[in-house]
């Protein structure tokens, strides 16, 4: 007879911790926009990059369909849910994240992420267009209201009077028509403490995840692609600012002591550019990991960190996000991360979810390679669909560009 | 000291055998690759063509898609690192190999010293690697071998324009059916992989001399539409397909010495 293997238990995980603290806010996400609906509140459900100030402020639950569907790929569920919106005459051409919500939309259960059905949506074209076109359909599909804000692409190096006075209107006008929907109050007082929380927790973040310019790091770069959930659905709250400090203090002191959250020995370090390949995760780390590779950096992290001091500052930092803004300047912020986290590759997910990102990606990587003199190498992927990936394909090219590192350290 | 290189690709298998880095002994290609037994027999095959026995090899590295369920390889490598080595052990002057296998199309740039310093591989799609010819050649029953042959006869390459495999092989069945001539097809089924390779070349900083890789390489058909893309010439060994092979026991040599 075969001999019981004991499964190794993981100890508990220390609930003073970062980790804790993060896991249990994106969690209590969940079950705060749930409580509300079992009370009777309207829940909306909200676009990513959308000003979070606005429902923060006025006390309503959102949930965000771009962290379920993230969610529901990485528990290997993209596939059943992109099948149901493709059989509902979606394309398999068009995200991966709006194939998945708009068939929970329909379906209304997925146990690899539930959240509640919305009684409105908030949608922001800062992050793409996509966005527009799907927020409309599940509108339409669900007969509830869509409150848009429209932050058009700025080709511009800056950001115009005129577009901060239209974005600004808009902000305006979205907090009126919530109050008519919902009935809650916007109070400018309360506002203010969001405002506050919102930066600080950016600020946390940002300084956080700059610790990585330390040798070895003192993080592994996955652990952002997991924290960010927080910086996404719950940065204008304060237990998300106590979480983020928290986090900056344990990896300073990582630093300090010498330990790393990357469980290997840092022999490379490299920027990930893209949205990470949620339904081939431990795929992707592995393949990193397994050669030494910390993935120390990402403007995928950068784009969730708004921080300003002002009304007309926090438009601005709405307008000034990585997928809204033209190519010198968005090569420009990742040069400069690669720069100051000494980058040594690049490696680019050709995300076929998401073609803003992924189209301008050819020119400007290959313009990010020549700035950092760094080798860039590309994988095709996708965000949340797992059959847009090879896994073999996906190792030769780390491998090469593991190669390609590896002689120019020889050479040196 | 002797060494072996294994390549174990999607659809053929080789191996190579050197001495000191330098003397080719022999080299043997199985058309059966990963998750079959055409490895084991090429590798049986190699130092049967050598005449030595297996043990005299002091060390071995393999590469190619195959690699990790290899196992008994004393080194591993992708085949990008390779195919460079195994050019520069033919051509030593090489800075450029396109390589085209069955399972993917790949462009390798070398620095003045021969080591890689940049690459760049085609995406998810089958069109312009061996596996489109594969298709190609089997709709119109010709051996894949003799398809740069058949092209060569063409005076007016048919347009076959599609990026998608499935849909080229219609443009195919619809050229023939139209009354396209055989080897007007073929010759633009040829092109077809050669401009959509020339596309990918395009992207990164080509230097001259130019030699390819892969099975593809000895189809004269795409490598003279490459060259006429690329306006470059494209320098050609017969052992284009062994490159990888061969530079896996250049680098078991380089390794273990």
């Amino acid at each position: 007879m075969a001999e019981e293997v004991k499964k190794k238990e993981r100890p508990p995980v220390d609930p003073n911790s970062a980790k804790y603290k993060l896991g249990q806010i994106a969690a209590k996400a969940y079950s705060d926009a749930q409580a509300a609906k079992d009370r009777g509140e309207m829940v909306g459900w909200c676009s990513s990059n959308f000003p979070v100030e606005i429902p923060e402020t006025l006390g309503l639950a959102v949930c965000y369909p771009e962290n379920q569907a993230a969610g529901i790929a990485a528990r290997g569920a993209g596939a059943r849910l992109c099948d149901v919106s493709e059989s509902d005459g979606y394309s398999n051409d068009i995200c991966a994240y709006a194939r998945i919500s708009l068939a929970y939309a329909k379906i209304k259960d997925a146990p690899e992420q539930n959240m509640p059905q919305p009684d409105f949506l908030l949608c922001c074209n800062n992050i793409c267009n996509c966005m527009i076109k799907w927020y409309e359909n599940l509108a339409v599909e669900l007969n509830i209201p869509l409150i848009m804000i429209d932050v058009p692409f700025n080709p511009d190096d800056t950001i115009s009077d005129a577009e901060v006075a239209y974005v600004s209107a808009q902000f305006r006008a979205a907090v009126k028509q919530l109050e008519a929907l919902t009935g809650k109050v916007w109070r400018e007082e309360r506002f203010k403490e969001v405002m506050e929380s919102s930066c600080r927790t950016s600020r946390a973040w940002l300084a956080a995840t700059a610790e990585a310019h330390w040798t070895p790091s003192p993080f592994n770069g996955f652990d952002l692609l997991n924290h960010m959930a927080v910086m996404v659905t719950a940065r204008g709250k304060p237990e998300a600012v106590d979480a983020m400090e928290t986090l900056l203090k344990e990896y300073r002191e990582n630093h300090e002591k010498g330990t790393s959250t990357f469980r290997a020995e840092e022999k490379y370090r490299i920027m990930f550019e893209g949205i990470a390949c949620w339904p081939w995760l431990r795929v992707t780390s592995n393949g990193m990991k397994s050669r030494g590779i910390n993935m120390v950096t990402t403007i995928y992290a950068d784009a969730f960190g708004f921080d300003y001091d002002s009304f007309e500052g926090m438009i601005k930092a709405y307008c000034l996000v990585p997928n809204a803004i033209n190519l010198n300047l968005a090569r420009d912020k990742r040069v400069k991360l690669c720069k100051a986290n000494h980058v040594e590759g690049l490696l680019v997910h050709t995300n076929r979810s998401c073609k803003l990102w992924s189209g301008f990606m050819y020119e400007m990587s290959r313009q990010i390679g020549e700035a950092c003199d760094i080798p860039v190498v590309s994988f095709d992927g996708d965000q949340a669909d797992p059959r847009n990936f090879s896994e073999a394909q996906y190792d030769t090219r780390v491998q090469g560009l593991t190669e390609i590192m590896q002689a120019r350290k020889e050479a040196v | 000291m002797i060494t072996l290189g294994i390549d174990i690709g999607s659809t053929t298998s080789k191996c190579a055998l050197l001495r000191d880095g330098t003397e080719l002994l022999a080299t043997s290609l199985v058309a059966a690759g990963i998750g079959t037994a055409g490895a084991e027999r090429a590798v049986a095959e190699v130092f049967e063509k050598a005449g030595i026995a297996p043990g005299e090899a002091a060390a071995s590295a393999v590469t190619g898609y195959g690699r990790h369920s290899w196992g008994r390889a004393d080194y591993e490598s992708s085949e990008l690192s390779c195919h460079a080595l195994g050019a520069r052990f033919v051509f030593p002057e090489v800075r450029g190999i396109i390589d085209i296998g069955g399972q993917d199309a790949k462009v390798i740039c070398l620095d003045a010293a021969g080591r890689m310093s940049s690459f760049l591989m085609n995406d998810k799609c089958a069109a312009g690697t061996g596996r489109f010819l594969d298709v190609m050649a089997g709709i119109l029953q010709v051996p894949v071998s003799e398809l740069g042959a058949e092209a060569a006869k063409s005076a007016a390459p048919a347009a076959i324009s599609s990026t998608c495999t499935v849909f080229a092989e219609s443009e195919v069945i619809s050229q023939l059916s139209s009354g396209a001539a055989r080897e007007d097809v073929i010759a633009g089924i040829c092109r077809s992989v050669a401009v959509r390779t020339a596309g990918l070349a395009k992207r990164q900083p080509l230097a001259s001399p130019l030699c390819m890789s892969g099975g593809v390489a000895a189809n004269g058909a795409v490598r003279g539409y490459l060259s006429e893309e690329l306006g470059m010439e494209i320098l050609f060994s017969d052992l284009a397909q062994l490159f990888g092979a061969l530079g896996a026991a250049k680098l078991a040599w380089q390794k273990a010495k």
